[in-house]
């Protein structure tokens, strides 16, 4: 379980978080919505370690973060930032296969290719396995690095806008590979998502953002009304629901 | 198995060192060849220790410009040797052990590396204001140093460098010892820590993700490149653009950033041109004190493409 208690970040004189406490049992997917400077990506990267932490306290599976040494947490969580940009020339097995790197210090064996070669088939990367990182679009580039994120093959993902420059399908697809992660593998996703409505078809939970707070939290269902979601991104938008899904219409 | 390109390298640069110690033999042949062997020791220490440090600098700051030379670093031993000579030479400095003095200059600039470089990195200042940086903190060190060359006891004097650029044809022996200990050493401590720099690379918080400890590995990394600057620098003097030069070279022959082929693509490179280079204008060209100068010049060039193909992007 990650478990944050009364979590607060300033930077300078500016509060972007005011006393956040969450707690995001073992398993499943919880998704993190919220309008753009809500403090989703700093929350993110608190829990990750990232950024030392100000105040309060964070822990997964009973570790303290800010006292966890770096390499056993690198075994419990995984963070594919908003903004990973690799400036390395790179192919995408060997991109993939740092994410190997917290089990054996960069010395791959056989079981390490395993798990390289099933990320690579997970994300739908097999033919562009070596391919230069450049040389891909950004959906591509997008869909290694989460590769990479999976392949560290910790318990805990948290994925900020993975969904960033993928197409409808890829979208899908990802979204789908996570969903059986979490059901098979029993991972426990976090996911920064703008696309509200993927949101509300694969995950389990919403906890919604808005500076600085949580202003919501429950499953699709209880969250996805047009009275929360005024409340949260402050326009109004209606709700559908298709075969039990809630569907928002925030695009009219 | 070793890479057909690096195996390539390698070969390019034994044919150097065989050429470099067996074109035109004359003479007393043995105290030639020893004579030689001294100085093809200084050189493929210095093209190891440029290169090493250059590749190591360019991951820890995260660019392809910079150099520990365009930092200013070497300017920053010549600092401190002299600095070392002003405030004791009352004391007999002067007349200490030169290894001993050395290992002193060495840990100076260790510190001072640390000191103004961490601060830097960890503000993630860009690499405009890094480079601008760089080229102040290069002229301070090079002002303050001279200044101080006026001050000192002019019997003094002569123990500090008075070059301020490299001369390959001249290179400080007496230290050779100590130096290969601490290039081997260093090269060691790279070689070991390949995988994590490849991790480095991905930035710091990939690198954090992945559980290396940013701060701290990145500290040990600077320590280690400022080693290795002292080492050139006390051979053969500062050298601005060598660095870069090798290090620009030889991704391009082995096209992978992985430090497990960087790194010695980079030595064989420096080796390679160094080396070849100092037989060609000892035997060829004539004169073999202009080679630090073509090789500056060339230095200056692929810094100034880099430069231009880096604002396009
Ligand atoms: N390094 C920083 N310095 C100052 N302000 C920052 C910094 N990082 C983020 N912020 C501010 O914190 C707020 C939350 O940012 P962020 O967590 O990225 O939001 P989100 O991911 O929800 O869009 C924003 O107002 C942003 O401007
Ligand atoms: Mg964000």
């Amino acid at each position: 379980m990650i478990r944050i208690e009364n979590v607060s970040l300033k930077h300078g004189a500016a509060s972007i978080l005011y006393d956040i406490s969450l707690d995001i049992p073992k398993g499943g997917i919880t998704a993190l919505i919220g309008p753009n400077g809500a403090g989703k990506s700093s929350l993110l990267s608190l829990i990750a370690r990232l950024q030392p932490l100000q105040s309060g306290k964070i822990s997964i599976d009973g570790f303290p973060v800010d006292k966890t040494p770096n390499r056993d947490l690198a075994k419990i969580i995984a963070i594919l930032r908003q903004d990973s940009i690799v400036t390395s020339r790179l192919r995408v097995r060997e991109l993939v296969g740092f994410g190997r790197f917290p089990h054996g210090r960069g010395r791959l064996t056989s079981e390490d290719h395993a798990v390289i070669g099933q990320s690579l088939q997970q994300f739908d990367l097999t033919d562009l396995a070596d391919r230069f990182l450049e040389t891909l679009s950004g959906g591509q580039r997008q869909r290694a690095l989460v590769a990479m994120a999976f392949a560290q093959g910790t318990d805990y993902l948290l994925l900020d806008e993975p969904l960033n420059n993928l197409d409808m399908y890829f979208s899908r697809e990802l979204m789908r590979s996570l969903r059986a992660i979490a059901d098979d593998a029993g991972k426990t996703v976090v996911i920064v998502l703008h696309d509200i409505n993927q949101a509300a078809a694969h995950a389990d939970r919403i906890v919604a953002m808005k500076a600085g707070r949580i202003i919501a939290d429950g499953t699709p269902a209880e969250l996805l009304t047009s009275e929360t979601l005024q409340r949260i991104f402050s326009f109004d938008m209606p709700v559908i629901t298709i075969d039990g899904t809630p569907v928002v219409m925030h695009f009219r | 198995m070793v890479d057909r390109r690096l195996a390539c390298l390698g070969v390019a640069a034994l044919l150097c060192i065989l050429a470099y110690m067996t074109i035109g033999l004359r003479g007393n042949i043995g105290f030639v060849l020893a004579l030689r062997a001294t100085k093809l020791a200084a050189l493929i220490q210095v093209s190891v220790s440029i290169a090493i440090s250059t590749v190591i600098f360019q991951t820890v700051t995260n660019n392809r410009i910079l150099t520990p030379s365009i930092m200013g670093l070497d300017a920053l031993y010549l600092f401190g040797q002299m600095l070392l000579v002003f405030l004791l030479g009352g004391l007999g400095y002067a007349a200490l052990d030169p290894q001993l003095k050395f290992s002193g200059e060495v840990l100076l600039l260790m510190a001072l590396a640390a000191g103004l470089l961490l601060p830097m990195l960890k503000h993630r200042i860009d690499m405009g204001l890094m480079l601008l940086a760089g080229i102040i903190l290069g002229v301070l060190f090079r002002s303050l140093q001279s200044l101080l060359a006026r001050l000192v006891d002019p019997n003094d004097f002569a123990v500090a460098q008075g070059a301020s650029f490299a001369n390959f044809n001249d290179v400080r022996t007496d230290l050779l010892i100590f130096a290969a200990v601490l290039t081997v050493v260093g090269v060691v401590i790279a070689w070991r820590a390949r995988h994590v720099l490849d991790i480095l690379a991905l930035g710091a918080d990939s690198a954090t993700g992945l559980g290396v400890t940013w701060s701290r590995t990145v500290t040990g990394f600077l320590l280690l490149v400022a080693a290795l600057v002292a080492v050139s620098t006390a051979l053969v003097g500062p050298v601005a653009f060598f660095g870069l030069l090798v290090v620009a070279v030889a991704e391009r022959i082995v096209d992978t950033r992985r430090h497990a082929m960087m790194m010695p693509a980079a030595a064989l490179t420096a080796i390679v041109i160094l080396v070849g280079g100092q037989t060609l204008f000892q035997h060829g060209l004539g004169n073999s004190s202009t080679l630090g100068v073509v090789i500056e010049f060339a230095g200056g060039l692929a810094f100034l493409v880099l430069l231009f193909l880096g604002s396009r992007k």
